[in-house]
């Protein structure tokens, strides 16, 4: 592809997400009066302290559109919530710059992509912060503070475990990976964590990817059933027994795959076609249904063009223009 | 001897404990001690490479490199979340603990955390992940040639299973009897069939291979016979 066209589709692509969202915009706006609102139920909480200060918060409650409106109506406390609402354009407009890559690579695909690296690396940082780090390290260091001010449910009989000075020492280490003239400090920790996960994985692979399989596998080649032989479970059997058989010929490289050998490690590659034509299937299948997931949340969720869960209080388009076609 | 030796020792130490423990049951206390001290190393590792991304992309912004822009997007993103975060904002209290505002769960509906991960996070992976489908189609259309048997097996597998577990599958060979030998061929059995049988198989001994490829390596790793993973250098 030509420079001018890689070009020619950057801009394409950019335009067709303008366009998208112009679309939107207008059919919230007149089409679909109040597409994309998101309605929430609050309840207020407030909570007097033993010092006699008031606490006070709202805590918001997804409810689909028809079941807000209902409510509201109801003189139940309910109505659109305009950060709810911001955050599913503000998510919508994220997939479409997502999928504008399909007409090649532009600006607001960049862009989006540049979100999704930053976004994950703090995401799962601060799920190991909250989840790991503060229950485990900082709530053995310091009970009483974490106490009261992380974890109120920590018991009482927390004390001081000294024993953690020892993984907070290797996790300082491990950091110091950054500063480049002391950065071979962190093969310390770097060598427990590969020396725990060896001496964890030896022994589980082992007993659940090894063992456990062989049990399995050890099956009658001749079944005979109530009625006599089965030919449909020995037929099974066999392919599942010397199936399994013929694929591990094939893994054994120190033979020479010749002969009678090559022969086995031939069909054992037939059966390996099979299972991996079966998980192109599976990951084919998985990948349209995620796809299918995404045009769901874009033409339902969004634009309420489609309303399968009966969510959206107005007659949703596709059903108003399916009366008139038939 | 400090960049090679010790951490070896360490290593073998480390693992050989892990390794005792399932033999010797006194020694469990310290296998959770120490899988708790590797799960807090883990979590390290997470804040490392958060300080990498912000080291490389601090770089190409103050070199002004091509792309520095999105750099820039990455940086903000990466700090925004991390405040939101680490920081509990829009979290509420628990209502047993009214005074602990930190106290209250981050990734509960409503905080700045769920909505990261709400309209942020899922649908931007699930839409980079979705977009695949178009593309293993066209790579598929492109390298899975039925040119030898072996291909023939791959794709007729992978067209049975398809359709095997849509509503075309079951309509196709809906003239079969649901009940005898003929069942089994009904595409939504025979999808059954092949699942438990064939690709039981293979699978099964792909996984037997990985674990004593698993179990090999880290008995390499342990004995100090692989030191890859200390890297060049003295």
């Amino acid at each position: 592809m030509t420079h001018a066209a890689r070009r020619g589709n950057a801009t394409f692509g950019v335009l067709l997400v303008l366009i998208g969202v112009a679309i939107a915009i207008l059919n919230a706006v007149a089409l679909r009066p109040g597409a994309g609102t998101q309605w929430t139920q609050r309840t207020e909480h407030v909570h007097t302290l033993e010092d006699g200060t008031e606490v006070r918060w709202t805590e918001h409650e997804a409810v689909s559109v028809k079941e807000g409106r209902e409510m509201a109506a109801a003189d139940q406390d309910a109505a659109p919530l305009l950060s709810r609402t911001l955050g599913l354009w503000g998510a919508a407009i994220l997939t479409l710059c997502i999928f504008s890559f399909l007409l090649g690579d532009n600006p607001l695909y960049k862009a989006a992509e540049a979100i999704v690296v930053g976004a994950s690396a703090a995401y799962w940082m601060v799920i190991g912060f909250w989840e790991t780090m503060v229950p485990n390290l900082i709530a053995g260091l310091f009970p009483e503070w974490t106490r009261s001010n992380f974890m109120p449910r920590l018991s009482e009989d927390a004390s001081v475990d000294f024993l953690l000075l020892i993984p907070l020492a290797l996790s300082v280490l491990l950091l110091l990976r950054l500063a480049p003239k002391i950065g071979w400090i962190s093969r310390w920790p770097t060598a427990f964590i590969i020396g725990v996960f060896c001496g964890l994985r030896f022994i589980s692979s082992l007993e659940a990817d090894f063992l456990s399989q062989i049990g399995p596998t050890i099956k009658p080649l001749i079944v005979i059933g109530e009625n006599g032989f089965d030919l449909e479970s020995s037929f099974s059997n066999i392919v599942l027994v010397l199936g399994t058989l013929a694929c591990l010929v094939y893994f054994f490289f120190s033979v020479e795959h010749k002969g009678a050998i090559g022969k086995v490690a031939r069909s054992g590659i037939w059966m390996l076609m099979i299972t991996f034509g079966a998980a192109f299937g599976y990951t084919v299948m998985g990948r349209i249904a995620l796809l299918a997931g995404r045009f769901e949340f874009l033409f339902d969720d969004w634009l309420w063009l489609i309303d399968p869960k009966d969510a959206h209080p107005a007659q949703a388009f596709l059903q108003t223009i399916a009366p008139m076609l038939m | 001897m400090l960049k090679r030796t010790i951490p070896m020792l360490l290593a073998m130490a480390a693992g050989i404990v892990m390794i005792l423990a399932y033999f010797f049951p006194w020694l469990t206390p310290l296998q959770d001690q120490t899988t708790v001290w590797f799960n807090i190393l883990a979590a390290v590792a997470f804040i490392l490479g958060g300080g990498n991304l912000l080291k490389v992309h601090l770089k190409k912004v103050s070199d002004r490199r091509e792309g520095w822009a999105y750099s820039m997007i990455t940086l903000a993103a990466f700090v925004g979340v991390l405040v939101i975060g680490l920081f509990k904002l829009g979290v509420n209290p628990l209502d047993d603990f009214p005074a602990q505002r930190m106290a209250g769960d981050f990734r509960a509906e409503g905080s700045g955390f769920w909505y990261v991960y709400e309209y942020v996070f899922a649908p931007l992976t699930a839409t980079i992940f979705s977009m695949l489908a178009f593309y293993v189609a066209s790579a598929a259309f492109r390298a899975f040639r039925a040119k030898n048997f072996e291909a023939i097996l791959l794709l007729s597998t992978a067209f049975v299973i398809l359709l095997g577990r849509t509503a075309a599958g079951v309509f196709l060979t809906d003239f079969l009897p649901e009940e005898g030998m003929l069942a089994n061929f009904r595409l939504e059995n025979l999808t059954v069939w092949i699942m438990n049988n064939p690709v039981t198989a293979g699978n099964r001994a792909i996984m037997i291979g990985i674990a004593l490829g698993t179990a090999s390596v880290s008995l390499k790793i342990l004995l100090g016979v692989d030191r890859s993973y200390l890297g060049g250098g003295d």
